[in-house]
């Protein structure tokens, strides 16, 4: 069994999609010879040649705009964003067009694309770099948004996703490319794609957290031991739609949530947690729920960016307050 | 020309101290044309018109039949049957002569504009009312006529288009003039100055892409002329993408068909793209809900009319084809009986539910939104019985 990258994962997960049906087709900027930016389509374009791994111009919303065109003419193509800050010139052919197709044509018209951005912190970026809009896709009906937190889920998830119907804004945690991890490519998916997973069991207090705050969220879990406290992780994976059965249930059995993410705080997915749980589980809630996030400001210069980004000991003082309330 | 050219330009300039051109008098315009306003034909060295008089009698009752329809719908709207329309008055030319010169594999990517395009590839008029009226956004099956839904969000489709035509490319539909295939794309003089336009005709360019770019320029952007949205002849611009471009008179259907036959054969062998700028007239308001006679002159809508794309057809057909009056009573008395049929059918229009458009949002129902649709079903039971 081979240790694979974060990357690695998606990038074969093109390539078994690519290699399991002829009308997926990868397209953006540098991901040609050159593998994108972070090499996630390394070696496609030798493999599947030009036409299917497609060089854009430098225009975002050509990108989506065409892959709505070759979407309705039967394709399968798979956008890459090459930076989370660069998908604006984008977000009216994904807003207008990819998200409402299929509702505006009462269900005839199908929009099976999906949007790839690395997202989030971390770098050392120059700015427009290092952004996590989650929210502003997730808000918007008729997109489904997902992150891989793992190169496991990163293999199967890119997979799920470009076999989904339904446009899929796919966030990939750019700080998070080179994890690694054992990938079984023989053992099929353990999850449907809007599904999430518990990461570690616990009784105190879950953290729910997506893409790059996983890894961050399971060392605060394990240095919690320390303290006597047994949180749960929840890696969300989707989110839009949310699993709302997996976050009640672990709710109701720790008592406690807080929620972790780099976007900023104020409407952050977080803010959409925090009302459902509270919704569902408001009698079996010991405390608010809380949240771990990205300040209201933009993106700060790099040499603050650790500063900004919820880290453990972040995490950890907010998993203070939630017990002590 | 009267346009300034690029190098005449001075580099800095407050916009205000601009030279700015006069829109330009039709008489000064050059372009294709191969029937005069006086229902001439004439001959151009580059373009012909190969039908016979049988095909210009065909795009005749077209033209008619159209505009009957815009006529009809404009009059639903006065009485509240539609929310807002659309009209295409004084653009029939530049739809019926394009949208004829289309084979039944190649894909149309229209405007909200496009009713004789629409027309042409056998949409049910009624279909088009739909949006107009509320009742849903289109919703016609874009693979039933090769009619993608109109485009409100102007200039996006162009970019549907050239990626549409790239799927062509790559299905090897496209080699043969006559039986390979190719898509057009229709805008606006306003959606040219679009960051959209402007991508997919680079994108078209670059890839070679089997599309025809075909606008529209009918001098006004709602209430902003052609001189807000450029400084040269919109066909101008193909050149500096690297394709060609050529103007038409876009009231002129012989020229309309001519033209769009060339780029479209041109496409389908895999030559690429082409802009087709169709130089015609919005004789009538943007939409309903538009007053033009606060931003243009009275005088300029007379000089057009003098251009009119259907009476020009009726003058040749009466007489150098011998068509007599009976004809063309027969084709109005044609066009009333559709309007009937369309207004009855407006009328009868079931109103849609709520409750099912839920279903539509994606193709796999979120548990989310299928609770808000019970919830909501829930909620407007509640009130059977009771009146409004």
């Amino acid at each position: 069994m081979a240790k694979i990258s974060l990357g690695k994962g998606i990038n074969m997960g093109l390539r078994a999609a690519m290699e399991a049906d002829p009308k997926v087709v990868v397209m953006g900027e540098d991901i040609g010879k050159l593998g994108g930016v972070f090499r996630v389509t390394e070696g496609l374009q030798k493999d599947f040649g030009e036409d299917r791994v497609i060089d854009t111009p430098l225009a975002e919303s050509g990108i989506i705009g065409t892959a709505v065109g070759l979407a309705l003419r039967g394709y399968r193509p798979v956008c890459e964003i090459q930076f989370d800050g660069f998908v604006f010139p984008a977000y009216d052919q994904i807003i207008n067009q990819v998200a409402k197709m299929h509702y505006r044509s009462l269900g005839k018209i199908k929009m099976p694309v999906v949007i790839r951005i690395p997202f989030g912190g971390g770098i050392g970026a120059v700015e427009h770099h290092s952004e996590s809009p989650e929210s502003l896709f997730a808000h918007v009906a008729g997109l489904k948004v997902v992150s891989c937190g793992d190169p496991v889920d990163a293999y199967w998830m890119i997979q799920q996703a470009i076999a989904s119907d339904d446009p899929v804004v796919f966030f990939e945690p750019k700080r998070r490319y080179h994890e690694k991890a054992e990938l079984d490519e023989s053992v099929p998916p353990a999850l449907p794609l809007h599904q999430s997973k518990v990461i570690r069991e616990g009784t105190d207090a879950t953290l729910f957290c997506w893409g790059p705050m996983v890894k961050t969220c399971v060392q605060a879990a394990e240095a919690a031991v320390e303290d006597g406290r047994q949180l749960e992780v929840v890696d969300l994976r989707t989110i839009s739609p949310l699993d709302l059965p997996a976050i009640f249930a672990s709710v109701k059995k720790t008592r406690r949530a807080v929620v972790v993410h780099e976007a900023p705080f104020t409407l952050g997915p977080g803010a959409e947690l925090a009302a459902r749980i509270t919704e569902e589980c408001f009698y079996h809630l010991e405390a608010p729920v809380l949240r771990v996030a990205g300040f209201d400001m933009p993106y700060p210069p790099s040499r603050m960016e650790e500063e900004y980004l919820p880290d453990l000991d972040r995490v950890l003082d907010v998993v203070d307050r939630v017990m002590e309330y | 020309m009267s346009e300034s050219v690029p190098g005449t330009v001075p580099e800095v300039f407050a916009p205000h101290e601009a030279p700015v051109s006069p829109p330009q008098a039709s008489e000064e315009v050059e372009f294709v044309q191969l029937l005069t306003p006086e229902g001439e034909r004439v001959k151009h060295p580059d373009y012909s018109f190969d039908l016979d008089d049988e095909a210009i009698k065909g795009f005749y009752r077209d033209m008619v039949l159209v505009r009957r329809i815009d006529t009809e719908a404009t009059a639903l709207q006065r009485q509240g049957e539609l929310g807002i329309w659309a009209s295409l008055l004084g653009q029939e030319a530049a739809q019926i002569g394009s949208g004829r010169a289309l084979n039944s594999k190649d894909m149309v990517f229209p405007t909200y504009r496009e009713h004789g395009v629409a027309f042409c590839q056998g949409v049910d008029p009624l279909r088009l009312l739909g949006l107009f009226r509320g009742v849903d956004q289109g919703a016609w099956d874009p693979r039933d006529n090769n009619f993608h839904l109109y485009t409100i969000v102007i200039g996006a489709q162009t970019l549907h288009a050239t990626g549409y035509a790239m799927g062509q490319q790559r299905d090897h539909a496209i080699g043969d003039a006559e039986n390979g295939e190719a898509t057009i794309a229709y805008f606006g003089d306003g959606a040219s100055s679009q960051g959209d336009v402007n991508e997919a005709f680079i994108w078209a360019s670059v890839f070679n892409a089997p599309v025809v770019f075909f606008c529209q320029n009918n001098q006004w952007a709602i209430s902003e002329p052609i001189d807000r949205q450029t400084r040269i002849p919109l066909y101008q611009r193909a050149a500096g993408f690297g394709f060609p471009g050529v103007r038409v008179d876009g009231n002129d259907v012989l020229a309309t068909y001519a033209v769009s036959q060339q780029a479209l054969k041109r496409a389908r062998e895999g030559s690429g793209p082409t802009l087709v700028e169709a130089y015609t007239y919005r004789m009538g308001a943007h939409t309903t809900s538009d007053d033009p006679t606060k931003y243009r002159l009275n005088e300029d809508l007379e000089h057009w009319k003098l251009k009119d794309p259907i009476a020009r057809v009726r003058a040749y057909l009466t007489r150098s084809a011998g068509v007599d009056a009976e004809w063309f009573d027969q084709i109005d008395a044609d066009a009333d009986k559709i309007a009937a049929e369309l207004r009855a059918g407006c009328l009868s229009m079931p109103d849609p539910s709520l409750t099912d458009f839920f279903d539509h949002v994606y193709v796999e129902q979120t548990a989310q939104l299928a609770e808000q649709k019970q919830q909501y079903a829930a909620y407007a039971a509640s009130f059977e019985g009771e009146g409004h």
